[in-house]
Parts: C-alpha cells; sequence; structure tokens
C-alpha cells in the first residue's frame, strides 16, 4: 500500500475532528427531561420525557407518529419513504435526536425544563 | 479525441451503475446516512486519468442523471452539496500529493460533512450535529475502502494504457 506521511496528516486531522466532535456534540449519559419536536426549524411542541403520550405530526402527505414511553421516545411511524427515522428505535439521554431528513422533522432530547408548551 | 469521449461516457455509465448497485444493495450497518460511496472509485480513477473539467463534469452528470431518475429536489441537493465539496478537496488534496488513497479519505470524509452541513441548513436545526464524529470516522473507513480499490484501478489502467502503445 501506497501511502504516506501527509496521508497520515490528513487521517491525524479527521480523528482530532472527530474527537472535538464528540467532546462538543457528544450525548451526554445523563438521562434526558423534555422532549423538543421541531419541524421546518420551528418548534411544534415540548413535552416532559416522564409521561407517556403519542403525538402525531401531521403533513401535506401524511403523518409522523412520535411516541414517549417509559423514559425514552421513538418514532412510531412515519410515511416517508426511507423510514430511517422509525428504524433508529429509541432515544433516551440528553442530547440525542431522532432526524426524519424528508420532513424536516427533529425529535431531541433536552436536558431539562419545559420551555414551550405543545401548540 | 474520440477516444477520449468514448471514456467520459464509460465512466459515466459506470458512476451511475455504482450508484444504483448501491442503492439496491445498502449497506446497511444499522447507521444511517453511512454508505460505501462505491462511485467515488470512478471519480477518484478519473481525477488521474483525466483532466479535472472533465472529472467534475462526470461527477456532476451522473449526480443529476441520478437525482432525475431516482430522486427529488432534496435528495438532489444533498448529492451536489456532497459531490461538490468532495471534488474541490480531492483536487487540493491531490495538488498536495496525497497518495490515492489520501485523497479518497478526504473525499468521503467531507462528501459527509457537506451532506451534513446542508441538512443542518434543510432541517434548520443542529440537532443533527452529534451526528458529524459518527460521520468522520465513517468517512475515514469508507474512504481508506475506496481508496484501496481506486488505487488498483488507476494502477491497472495505467498498465493497460502502455501495454496498447506499440
Amino acid at each position: 500500500m501506497k501511502m504516506n506521511r501527509r496521508d497520515f496528516i490528513a487521517i491525524a486531522v479527521v480523528l482530532i475532528l472527530s474527537v472535538a466532535g464528540f467532546l462538543v456534540f457528544g450525548r451526554s449519559q445523563k438521562d434526558g427531561g423534555a422532549v423538543r419536536i421541531t419541524s421546518g426549524g420551528k418548534v411544534v411542541g415540548t413535552y416532559p420525557l416522564g409521561s407517556d403520550k403519542e403525538i402525531k405530526i401531521p403533513f401535506e402527505n401524511g403523518e409522523n407518529t412520535v411516541v414517549i414511553k417509559d423514559g425514552s421516545v421513538y418514532m412510531k411511524n412515519a410515511d416517508c419513504p426511507d423510514r430511517h427515522c422509525v428504524k433508529q428505535g429509541k432515544i433516551s439521554k440528553s442530547g440525542e435526536a431522532i432526524i426524519c431528513l424528508p420532513h424536516k422533522l427533529t425529535v431531541e432530547i433536552t436536558g431539562g425544563e419545559i420551555d414551550a408548551v405543545a401548540r | 479525441m474520440a477516444k477520449r469521449a468514448a471514456k467520459i461516457g464509460v465512466f459515466i455509465a459506470l458512476a451511475m451503475i455504482l450508484s444504483y448497485l448501491e442503492a439496491i444493495l445498502p449497506l446497511n450497518i444499522g447507521i444511517p446516512g453511512v454508505k460505501l460511496g462505491l462511485s467515488n472509485i470512478v471519480v477518484v480513477v478519473s481525477l488521474y486519468s483525466l483532466t479535472v473539467p472533465e472529472t467534475a463534469g462526470i461527477s456532476l452528470i451522473r449526480i443529476l442523471l441520478m437525482g432525475i431518475l431516482f430522486g427529488n429536489a432534496v435528495s438532489l441537493v444533498y448529492s451536489l452539496s456532497g459531490g461538490a465539496l468532495s471534488l474541490v478537496g480531492m483536487i487540493i488534496c491531490k495538488r498536495l500529493r496525497l497518495s490515492v488513497i489520501g485523497v479518497s479519505i478526504v473525499g468521503a470524509v467531507l462528501h459527509n460533512v457537506a451532506q451534513l452541513a446542508a441538512a443542518v441548513v434543510i432541517l434548520q436545526s443542529s440537532a443533527i450535529g452529534y451526528y458529524l464524529p459518527i460521520l468522520l470516522i465513517s468517512g475515514l473507513v469508507t474512504g481508506f475502502l475506496i481508496g484501496i480499490a481506486s488505487d488498483r484501478l488507476i494502477f491497472l489502467e495505467k498498465k493497460l494504457n502502455i501495454q496498447q502503445k506499440p
């Protein structure tokens, strides 16, 4: 394999950036307190992680169903073609997020207080 | 000239086949957004075998055609941003005399970075930011594998060209 010193510098830079990324964006191992749902950049609602709830977010041609159960959140259903968000499974730690790219929907877990009430 | 045009055509066709192959046989390791980037083999080989504008043309035409055939406006934005940043980075790294494997790694990493940046813009949310380290590392691994394949193909192609000349 013909690799040179410059390659290893590039690899080192990527590794350093990813470690930095882990430190900046890293998931805390703390349990989250609230769930914030945004759609196209606007906050749809913030819900406590403690109480079980099923939230339907309608779109022009379908809807996503977010379920809060036993302190964790998952996307129960989505009618986008790839359904990555459904496959992503449950999240419960502060800083984690489920993203639905086709619907521009994010479901984030935040540390604590509920700063907005469901619309 | 005709030989060159034929080569560009073959490269575009090959890039499209590899994109398609990857779409129907996804490398599913349970992390959404992580893929091998098979069609980047064609871009890397092209960088070493054709000119920069020709390579940019091959990459652009592949992205546009795949977008029209199988994608939508949003997926096209992701592909274009990924393809553009990745190509610029690879051209710079090639000038900086990184090896083929190094060039491929930088291409794969920047492709992932650009797509994540596009997602932040489209979602209007940085919630996806925690995904950056995962995508950097996956780019490192996939870029390395694609680099090995590209390196081998560039070697074989050069050998073939020498043998053809009498």
